[in-house]
């Protein structure tokens, strides 16, 4: 017998509920407009802003104040990654401890002579060596960027608006969230329809 | 340009905007997603027509290749001297042709070359669908493709030995499947914000689901778009390297062995602008078809495809470069050998495949010094094609000739390809125009997020000209 799944109770938990508030969400025409208001808002003493654009908007990181994106300092971190494993791999291919111990005892590694070639170079090692850091950047600044987005998700509450649609075509929106400590349902819609808002909603989290 | 625009508007005619015809954002999302929007079965017969003809040939390919695969690679022309004949061609071929894709989005994007947006996601897509069909060639040419991972440093058991990394084409492997993988990535990350604005848009169940999977719930946040520029900006930076390293590997092939001309120096410049000059013509040649039986007309203007004439000039005239300058070192070293290979190549038993070459990449692409001829669509669409067909006998040339005429008299051959030859080549054709046919229908075919940026822009440079009151 399963237990009585207690609805309230997960909906308490995952923060789901009418009475929660996601926050208040303005509707701007242009990206110029846009930019604008956020920076009035922001003069207004809100902190927790956020813009949902159909392209990205210049300017409107110092509007609202979007903090630069530390993806850069990820993506070096795997980059020299990357490069040391490219070394290691073709000096263990080579020239590694297995080849160098068992050649010691007169058994063979493998190790493949080649013209007479060393068994490890750097001079050789230069293409595979930048291929793979090429590699490890790329899936870095890859799934670095999606796990800094907090993406892939399924659902997200700027989607209860009901234009949020268009964000992705035409219309440029502000978003105040309700955690920002200034924010009041009513005072805050009054706020986005005084900096220009064509549209203005308080969207359920 | 903008500014200069601003106080002389006569200069719109030298610097037309990039986006004709003063559409809204919504306008752009509606023009490019109506394209692919339609029920499946909505699609024009000529459609169905045309991807029965590349899906035919794709099944010859899958027959060509099962036939080698259950034979052995000598139903193949390839034999003593020629080890690498129509495979290694078409290998190089099919990879330099994908180099367009990654410099269009990648070093264009780095130099702030705003025309690039409009072709850049084709360029992309026609990257990958190359580098599939190069990869297929070294594939069957091992022999037995089911052993395909031992190219790659894999522990097995299946013998105790490492790869040789001293060996070009063991970089070879790790530079092309290094170049697929990225330049996936690179047009995954451009086409999720496209995929969101489908998502949104998508009335069918089936277009909901698949869209909101890949869209990866992409909502167009200010924090988010700023990750995603930081990271296509790392991607741009460091495919642009990576595009001038693919090709520069792939002609080690050639540079490090001692066969009289190819062992050179100049190969990896050489090789690189010969890729890019191959690939700017196959995105020529698909966008004009696209723009074509699409109506392209106002997102890809004669602008764009000016520019993309400029650059085969450039890089063909590099190409003429460098074959003058391998004649002149051929002379110039005083090597019996290399000086045979040369006076062979071009009066030999190959001279028509060189002459061909010489025709389609260095003289016929100086048309485009006439701006009548960078601006007339048939010139353009048939220098296209006539740059691939030179391209492809450049390579065959590097390969036939130096291979059947080498150091020993007594193993001179001549090189006829079997019908399997052909037959896998045109398959290949087939493959490419399949996928590509395919990708045009079923996703944007165009960067709407980047178009419209590009249009927030030009609001501005071009709001005098364009009628359109200024926002300021």
């Amino acid at each position: 017998m399963p237990a009585q799944l207690d609805f309230e109770q997960i909906k308490e938990k995952l923060g789901i509920g009418a009475d929660k508030v996601y926050g208040a969400i303005g509707e701007f025409d242009d990206p110029e407009e846009l930019v604008e208001a956020g920076r009035k808002v922001r003069e207004m003493g809100y902190t927790k802003i956020d813009a949902m654009t159909p392209f990205p908007v210049h300017g409107i990181d110092d509007a609202i104040g979007v903090p630069p994106s530390k993806l850069g300092w990820i993506v070096v971190v795997f980059s020299m990654t990357g490069l040391c494993i490219a070394l290691l791999l073709q000096w263990f291919a080579g020239a590694g401890p297995l080849n160098s111990l068992l050649l010691r005892f007169g058994l063979s590694g493998y190790p493949l002579m080649v013209g007479g070639k060393p068994f490890f170079d750097l001079s050789y090692s230069v293409p595979v060596d930048w291929e793979l850091t090429v590699l490890f950047t790329a899936f870095a600044a890859f799934i670095g960027m999606w796990a800094l987005n907090g993406l892939p998700r399924l659902y997200h509450p700027s989607m209860n608006y009901k234009n949020s649609h268009r964000a992705s075509d035409d219309r440029f929106l502000l978003v105040i969230e309700a955690d920002d400590p200034k924010f009041s349902p009513a005072k805050t819609a009054e706020d986005l329809r005084g900096v220009g808002a064509r549209e203005v909603e308080v969207v359920e989290g | 340009m903008s500014v200069v625009v601003e106080h002389d508007p006569k200069l719109l005619e030298v610097n037309p905007p990039l986006v004709a015809g003063n559409p809204s954002y919504h306008d752009i999302s509606e023009r490019i997603s109506t394209i692919i929007e339609p029920e499946v079965g909505q699609t024009p017969m000529k459609y169905w027509i045309t991807l029965g003809i590349t899906a035919s040939l794709t099944v010859l390919l899958g027959g060509m290749l099962a036939y080698l695969a259950v034979t052995g690679i000598g139903v193949w022309g390839n034999n003593r001297p020629i080890g690498w004949a129509w495979d290694i061609t078409n290998f190089v071929f099919w990879i330099g042709i994908g180099h367009a894709g990654t410099l269009i989005s990648a070093i264009l994007f780095l130099f702030r070359q705003k025309w690039r947006t409009s072709i850049n996601r084709s360029a992309e897509a026609m990257t990958l669908f190359a580098v599939m069909c190069a990869g297929i060639f070294p594939l069957f040419h091992t022999g037995r493709p089911w052993r395909a991972y031992w190219l790659f440093p894999i522990p097995n058991t299946d013998h105790n030995v490492w790869q040789n990394f001293r060996s070009p084409l063991i970089w070879d492997v790790f530079a092309v499947s290094t170049y697929f993988t990225v330049s996936l990535l690179f047009w995954y990350t451009g086409l999720v914000p496209d995929l969101a604005t489908l998502r949104d848009r998508a009335v069918t169940k089936i277009r909901q689901f698949a869209f909101g999977i890949f869209s990866l719930g992409w909502r167009g946040s200010a924090r988010h778009w700023r990750h995603y520029e930081a990271a296509y900006l790392i991607l741009a930076g460091i495919s642009t390297p990576l595009v001038l390293s693919v090709h520069s590997v792939v002609s080690f092939d050639f540079a490090t062995s001692v066969i009289p001309g190819w062992h050179t120096t100049i190969f990896p410049p050489y090789f690189v602008a010969g890729a890019i000059f191959s690939g700017f013509a196959c995105v020529m040649t698909l966008l004009l078809i696209a723009r074509w039986t699409l109506n392209l007309q106002d997102l890809i203007t004669m602008k764009h495809l000016e520019n993309m004439n400029k650059i085969i000039l450039v890089t063909g005239s590099i190409v003429g470069y460098a074959y003058c300058t391998e004649f002149f070192i051929a002379w110039y070293s005083g090597n019996i050998y290399e000086r045979f290979t040369f006076l062979n190549r071009a009066f030999g038993p190959y001279w028509w495949a060189a002459w061909s070459m010489y025709t389609c990449n260095v003289f016929i692409p100086q048309l485009y010094w006439f701006k009548k001829m960078r601006t007339n669509l048939w010139v353009m669409f048939i220098i296209s094609i006539t740059t691939n067909i030179g391209m492809w006998f450049e390579r065959f040339v590097i390969i036939a000739t130096s291979l059947t005429r080498d150091f020993l008299p007594t193993s001179w051959w001549f090189y006829h390809p079997t019908y399997v030859d052909i037959c896998t080549f045109l398959g290949t054709i087939g493959l490419f125009l399949s996928l590509f046919l395919v990708f045009a229908r079923f996703l944007p075919l165009i960067a709407m997020s980047e178009v419209k940026g590009v249009r927030a822009y030009e609001k501005h440079a071009f709001a005098a000209a364009a009628g359109v009151e200024k926002v300021h």
